[in-house]
């Protein structure tokens, strides 16, 4: 036999029976519940007379809709304040636990699922939602699903599925100064395409995800439905479990030894064999910087805006072309001549806390252009309340940011905070979609020191030339 | 779920490639309450004119908004989860769309609300294209897993066995599933409570939660 795969071994010991077709029904430990994507969900279940197999699985928290202003006030009367009202009766007429949104342990489902040790390695874990891929980051088989997904998931535990091919990506080399897991996955993106890890499992590895925290993993992982996959995972070590030690949902006591017993047989065998191997030298990428509206559009923030008329391909020059239009941007102008009008630092991919030190490392001491306004969302209330005890509210204000509540905020735009029509972002969230940050905006994607930089710069512009 | 066996129509021609469910259906509606009625917000932001004098959508363009077909671009369907973007394209009357690639979470969506999605080469996508812009009758022939042409042409597509059927007979996967396999998954968490208890949060981790608040509201 020849060996197996950190994927194949979660999701064998998921599988709780194969069907004729070769699908597999796979068990569903854990479920993170939001308010967009379960309405429609939980109706499906009343209508049916349904109950949840196991509302201990399963933790709600409103996240995408929620203001990051005035949180000590109800949400004024709407759309929004009935959405979350809707997941807070819906939680407790089905028994499942709801975090409210000014509770100390409030945030991005994403931020919060591993804060809580909600998510652990080996285990399988879904929510109505595509970055779910971001708690792969701890060995676990972790993807996004649709709200009729969600349905089946609270009715039954388990969800039918068939297993994806298995993609590794080896990141090889040390980053240079300057150079985060942001720059790293955005490449990668650029390499492969958006659709580069469609139908895989991806297995981040190589000896530069050795050197990286946890929360660059995260990042990391966050970003692979962006390359197309579902699912992004990190073999975990000793980095993840000195991560989970102590976390208020993570196993404790002799339970905590068995677990981590076998959380290290999880790594990939040495003789498993992937479908795909892509290899990445991250010595050589330099900080990089989205120019188009879709995240392979990316480019070394040294570089110039693409010339549509040098891209032999019809369909791929109609496409630049469309992204140029939607952009606002011109043939061969270089990236760090790109005027921005707003920064917003934050999202499941980068509002954590050594995001937010970062970010402020290259703020302190220095003002945002006057041009430019910014706000600092940090992904969770356990994010913002670490970052004032560090002082680090104080420099992003001192900078010129306003420093927010947490939330998903201006990644999405469905609350309060978002472009203007013709408005362009320095975002260090995981979408530059057409209209992502609000009807009209233009968003380039980048790393919160990148961000940082831009802001001070009132443009696009590389962190390394800063100093310091 | 609405069973889908025959299908002929029209289908509109989209070649934009990277349609994400972003611009399937932006995402400030995603605060709308029901799945019903949310045709009028799909693509919303590419139809500003709908029904005026100059260039509109083509699903606002006669006949193709009249359309049940769509064909689009690679890509299709990327970006987030939202089922938003199936429920939207299904309430403006979509029951197949016909791309050379699609977003997985999106593909998956579109067989519990039962629009087809078809994936097809080059080739066979461009006589697809074709026909959409000559507004062409196109029939979907599940059953045969075949595309069958105004001229007597006819292409295959491939679909997994499983969806076909839950498309085929409109079939409610929880109670499939509910109905067959209850002892399985029942014996796979008592195996799994021996084996690998950590994953069971016991009663005092569940009270670290105890204390939450009321909602303000
Ligand atoms: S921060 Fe953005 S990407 Fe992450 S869950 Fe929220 S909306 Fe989705």
């Amino acid at each position: 036999m020849t060996g197996r795969t950190l994927y194949d071994k979660v999701w064998d010991s998921h599988a709780v029976k194969t069907y004729e077709d070769g699908s597999t029904l796979l068990y569903v430990d854990r479920h993170l519940v939001q308010e967009v994507s379960s309405p429609q969900a939980f109706d499906g279940l009343k209508a049916m007379g349904r109950a949840l197999r196991r509302p201990d699985a399963h933790v709600a928290v409103a996240d995408h809709a929620v203001p990051t202003r005035m949180r000590d006030k109800p949400l004024p009367d709407g759309l929004a304040a009935r959405q979350v009202s809707r997941l807070v009766d819906n939680a407790r007429a089905f028994g499942v636990p709801y975090i409210p949104m000014n509770d100390r342990r409030h945030g991005i489902v994403h931020v919060i699922g591993p804060e809580l040790g909600f998510t652990l390695p080996g285990a399988t874990l879904v929510c109505g939602d595509s970055h779910t891929c971001t708690h792969g980051a701890f060995g676990a088989i972790a993807f996004g699903i649709g709200a009729s997904e969600c349905e089946t998931v609270f009715a039954t535990q388990t969800i039918r599925q068939t297993k994806q091919k298995r993609m590794r990506v080896r990141l090889l080399g040390a980053p240079g100064p300057g150079v985060t897991v942001k720059d790293i996955i955005l490449a990668l993106i650029a390499k492969v395409g958006t659709g580069g890890g469609f139908g895989h499992a991806i297995e981040y590895a190589g000896p530069a995800i050795a050197a990286l925290s946890m929360e660059a993993r995260m990042t990391l992982c966050n970003m692979s439905i962006e390359a197309g996959s579902r699912v992004g995972m990190v073999a975990p070590d000793e980095t993840t479990f000195a991560y989970l030690q102590g976390r208020p949902l993570a196993p404790a006591g002799a339970l905590w030894d068995r677990a981590v017993a076998e959380w290290r047989t999880l790594a990939s065998d040495a003789d498993a064999v992937f479908d795909r191997e892509v290899e990445l030298d991250v010595s050589a990428i330099a900080p990089h910087v989205s120019w188009g509206t879709t995240p392979e559009e990316t480019l070394p923030v040294t570089g110039a805006v693409p010339d549509p008329a040098a891209e032999p391909d019809p369909a791929r020059r109609a496409r630049l072309q469309k992204s140029l239009d939607y952009m606002g941007l011109t043939p061969g102008m270089p990236l760090k001549e790109i005027a921005i009008d707003r920064v917003f630092i934050g999202s499941c991919t980068n509002g954590r806390i050594e995001d937010l030190r970062r970010a402020a490392g290259v703020l302190s001491g220095r003002r945002i252009a006057p041009s430019v306004q910014g706000i600092v969302v940090p992904g969770s209330a356990g994010v913002r309340s670490q970052a004032e005890a560090e002082g680090l509210d104080r420099i992003f204000r001192d900078a010129g940011f306003e420093w927010r509540a947490s939330g998903c905020s201006m990644c999405v735009a469905m609350n309060d905070d978002r472009l203007a029509e013709g408005e362009r972002c320095a975002s260090t969230s995981n979408r530059n979609f057409e209209g992502r940050q609000g009807k009209g905006g233009r968003t380039h994607l980048m790393s919160p020191e990148m961000a940082a930089a831009a802001a001070v710069a009132g443009r696009l512009s590389d962190v390394r030339d800063l100093g310091r | 779920m609405e069973k889908f066996a025959t299908l002929t129509s029209i289908a509109a021609p989209l070649p934009e490639t990277h349609l994400d469910t972003d611009v399937i259906f932006p995402a400030r509606f995603l605060l709308l309450p029901d799945k019903k009625g949310l045709g009028e917000q799909l693509f919303n932001e590419r139809r500003s004119n709908r029904d005026g004098d100059g260039p509109r959508f083509v699903l606002d363009t006669p006949p193709w908004n009249q359309a049940r077909i769509l064909v689009t671009g690679r890509a299709f369907g990327t970006g987030s989860s939202r089922e938003q973007a199936v429920w939207s394209l299904a309430d403006f009357g979509i029951r197949c769309v016909i791309a050379p690639s699609f977003g997985e979470i999106f593909f998956s969506n579109c067989f519990k609300n039962g629009v087809l999605p078809i994936v097809l080469d080059e080739a066979a996508h461009g006589a697809v294209m074709a026909a959409a812009d000559a507004a062409q009758p196109l029939t979907i022939d599940l059953e045969a897993q075949a595309i069958r042409f105004q001229d007597g042409r006819t292409l295959p597509f491939a679909i997994d066995p499983h969806r076909k059927r839950t498309l085929l007979e409109g079939l409610d996967e929880i109670g499939l599933i509910l109905a067959d396999d209850l002892a399985d998954i029942s014996g796979f968490e008592a195996r799994q409570r021996q084996e690998r208890p950590w994953l069971h949060l016991t009663r005092e981790q569940l009270g670290y939660l105890d204390d939450v608040g009321e909602e303000l509201r």
